[in-house]
């Protein structure tokens, strides 16, 4: 049995929603021991709702978006509200490497939690904090979801049509969020490693998006330019586009930038006549005449399938892919050989479909070993084996409503 | 306290454009020691790309090249030819990681598959980054940001809120896909690095840029397998509306829960057209009445962005101000993050950078260098590091191995 990247390492998450728990998701994936701290008073919310994919679920343990973003972990019931179970979290704390959480800035602090508290438990312990607008300066306190941090990092405003609305970006800017703030907190555990030394991390989820258009940023920088949204254009390379293909909503992007690709693309859809003529013979032609170019390019492409498309255009040596949906990603035959979905037993709501990790480690490979936890399913393992706690006193705090 | 969070670790990029370079920038800024090795001739293709300063082409002033390269060291060098392809692997003894983006077959010509570079340094971690990954039919693929953007699923769904299916989908804006797919790539890269510290072992990431950008969406697009629902980019279908045109820009009230709605009617004066929500649970109020979204623009066509967007948020209303380039870099929070910092470049001059989007306690981000010019490192590298006399580097540029 392969040992995970991160084995041995203990995380603490008392995250919710989807920035915050798909952090600590990442490193259960790579072997982390992950105990995510919940309560009746909070509820991850993504166990009862999915903002973006509008579902709803009854009771807590039967969301499918909820254990997507959970696999792997470990989960107690702790009311962090009462004196007591702070308390409790310390004594978690105190055996554990890293502390994720997602409160608004300040509420942990007022809750004896903040990273100075913990790290008089834990001296080298790993803290991250996460939020809309990070855990300094005068938008400290705002509140957002995916769609803003997109907003203010720019990102929606360069999304969409030329001539329409800025686009509004969904759960993909958590999950980046995220990603991002796993980045941080595994940088940590190396310099720990190293030193004997942990840290404080604060993240701001807006700019996790911003530093994804540092180019675009720098437009502004170098020349005082405001780029604009424009479809699926690029500055120099044309064609660059999404094109009709046969079929209800196909298409094939295409996109070309040197003269050799251009000749094996034209090479490749049969030499029409129209692309002999002058008005295409370079790339700055091409893109001086782009709509034209367009229109033409889609005189072929609707006569083939996507696939076909595709498959013509790659073989020529052309960059072409199919704007695939999830029906079609998920019967795809390259990531069917990848093992890019992998099925996942749930006791309440079943077998689920979920998708494999997206890296594949040659001698720790990262792996989904069990469904998402149900709420409160490790408190015996947490506060009896680990804690070791008597049943007297774990029940006395069950009465007290500390553990709930 | 001082010292940088990866502090001694030594990378060696053989990357271009986008991915590649962006999961390396990620290690370097937080005090990696980057080798990046660029192509004799040309360079890294980013060099070729703009913006460019004053608009004018020059390799060495492409802002996209300058940005993704902070902080690293710059050679050139050919592995294609005997002498280069010794000395890259005797950098690849120096190094701890290996980030690469070249096709497959590319590297297999080479004789750089990681079985073989593990001979020459076995506890060597080899991230490779590629469109597809390193298995399957399409591994041989070509795909540049937009085709990486739709053959991810990503652009299927992208704009939401479209009216109808007539218009193509698209990708996200400027090259974000292939940022994202050198994001995931770093962290695998130093939770491989990480083991190595404690067991000595090291080991091959395959990253396939096109799985990296799926698993972004995978609330989305796992919806088929487990539902039969096919997500798409129609309104109704996706999270769009919102979005709310006002005096100088847009604005977008996420009010999701019922008291975030009660408190966004409040900050709109409590008028006869907004009614508050029925519940104070989870109530998500996704796309309100045609009638309220008329009034609603209306009354937000008189305000200004920054008016409604502190105003609200004052009031606890998850608003957004959809934020234009200029917005992004003139932002008070941002600034007061210490979000950007000041590099001088010996040809680009002195600029504004965005850094990085966290802020460790104890080993801060750092700016040590600006982007590499072509070949700026050669003699640094070659000379002091590898040991090679001034006279080897005139025979080796004259050869055009670097």
């Amino acid at each position: 049995m392969n040992r995970g990247a991160l084995e041995g390492i203990r995380v603490v998450d008392s995250s919710t929603a989807w920035a915050g728990p798909f952090v600590s998701e990442l490193m259960a994936l790579m072997g982390a021991e992950v105990i995510k701290v919940e309560s009746m008073k909070r509820l991850d919310h993504s166990r009862v709702i999915s903002l973006s994919t509008r579902q709803r679920f009854t009771g807590t343990d039967q969301s499918s978006v909820f254990n997507d973003l959970n696999f792997n972990k470990l989960d107690v019931k702790i009311n962090l509200s009462e004196p007591k179970g702070a308390e409790l979290l310390k004594r978690l704390v105190k055996v554990s490497d890293v502390v994720i959480q997602n409160f608004r800035p300040g509420v942990m602090d007022r809750l004896g939690l903040g990273y100075e508290a913990l790290k008089e438990v834990k001296a080298d312990i790993i803290y991250l904090s996460s939020s809309a607008r990070g855990a300094e300066g005068p938008e400290r306190s705002y509140v957002g979801y995916a769609p803003s941090f997109a907003a203010h990092g720019g990102l929606s405003y360069l999304t969409g049509y030329a001539d329409g609305m800025p686009a509004m970006m969904m759960g993909e800017i958590d999950l980046i969020s995220a990603t991002t703030s796993a980045f941080a907190v595994v940088a940590a555990l190396n310099h720990r490693q190293r030193t004997g030394e942990g840290q404080y991390i604060t993240v701001s989820s807006s700019e996790t998006i911003a530093v994804l258009i540092g180019d675009v940023l720098l437009d502004y920088t170098m020349n005082g330019r405001v780029q604009f949204r424009d479809g699926n254009r690029d500055e120099i390379m044309a064609p660059h586009n999404c094109y009709r293909c046969k079929g209800d909503d196909k298409w094939v992007s295409i996109a070309i930038s040197n003269d050799e690709e251009w000749r094996a693309f034209i090479d490749a859809i049969g030499n029409p006549d129209w692309a002999k003529g002058e008005r295409f013979q370079d790339t700055y032609l091409r893109k001086e005449n782009e709509e034209e170019l367009d229109r033409l390019i889609t005189q072929w492409t609707i006569s083939h399938t996507h696939y076909e498309a595709t498959e013509i255009l790659q073989r020529a040596g052309v960059a072409a892919a199919p704007s695939f949906n999830s029906e079609e990603l998920y019967n795809d035959p390259h990531l069917k050989e990848r093992g890019g979905y992998i099925e996942v037993e749930h006791p309440v709501i079943g077998k689920k479909a979920a998708f494999a990790p997206s890296w594949k480690f040659s001698k720790t490979p990262a792996k989904i070993t069990r469904h998402a936890p149900l709420f409160g399913e490790h408190d015996d393992y947490v506060f009896g084996e680990l804690l070791e706690m008597s049943q007297e006193e774990i029940k006395a705090l069950i009465d007290e409503k500390v553990i709930d | 306290m001082g010292e940088k969070a990866l502090e001694g670790t030594k990378v060696l990029e053989y990357a271009s454009s986008v991915s590649g370079p962006y999961c390396s920038k990620l290690l370097a800024d937080l005090g990696a020691e980057v080798i990046k090795i660029e192509r004799t001739g040309g360079g890294d293709e980013a060099r070729r790309r703009g913006p460019f300063l004053n608009d004018i082409p020059n390799p060495e002033r492409s802002g996209l090249f300058l940005y993704l390269n902070i902080n690293k060291r710059g050679i050139t060098l050919d592995p294609k030819t005997q002498t280069g392809r010794k000395i890259f692997l005797e950098l690849l003894r120096w190094a701890d990681i290996l980030i690469e983006d070249k096709p497959p077959k590319e590297m297999e010509e080479l004789g750089f598959t990681y079985e073989n570079l593990k001979e020459v340094n076995p506890a060597l971690i080899m991230t490779s980054i590629t469109p597809f990954g390193q298995t399957g039919p399409y591994r041989d693929y070509k795909a540049y940001n937009l085709n990486l953007s739709h053959g991810a699923g990503a652009g299927y769904l992208t704009p939401g809120g479209s009216p109808n299916l007539e218009r193509e989908p698209l990708k996200g804006g400027g090259l974000f896909d292939d940022y994202t797919a050198g994001l995931s790539a770093a962290v695998a890269t130093l939770a491989a690095f990480y083991y190595r510290e404690v067991s000595g072992i090291g080991q091959h990431i395959d990253a396939s840029k096109q799985q990296s950008v799926m698993d972004y969406d995978r609330v989305e697009l796992d919806m088929y397998p487990n539902t039969g629902v096919v997500r798409t980019r129609l309104k109704g279908k996706s999270l769009g509306g919102a979005m709310t045109r006002c005096k100088d820009g847009y604005v977008m009230p996420m009010a999701l829960l019922g008291p975030q709605w009660d408190a966004f009617i409040d900050f709109l004066g409590n008028p006869d057209w907004g009614e508050k929500a029925e519940s104070t649970g989870l109530t998500a109020t996704l796309e309100p009445s045609e009638e309220f979204s008329r009034h609603l623009s209306e009354w937000m066509s008189s305000r200004t962005m920054e008016e409604v967007y502190h105003g609200a948020q004052a009031k606890r209303v998850p608003m957004a101000m959809v934020s234009s380039t200029a917005d992004v870099m003139n932002s008070p929070q941002y600034k007061a993050r210490g979000f950007f910092t000041e590099i001088e470049h010996p040809e680009a001059g002195r600029l504004k950078y965005p850094i990085a989007p966290y802020k460790f306690s104890e080993t801060p981000s750092v700016v040590e260098r600006p982007a590499p010019l072509l070949g700026q490192h050669n003699e640094e590298v070659f000379s002091r590091l590898l040991g090679y006399t001034r006279g080897d580097l005139v025979r080796m540029r004259e050869a055009g191995i670097i």
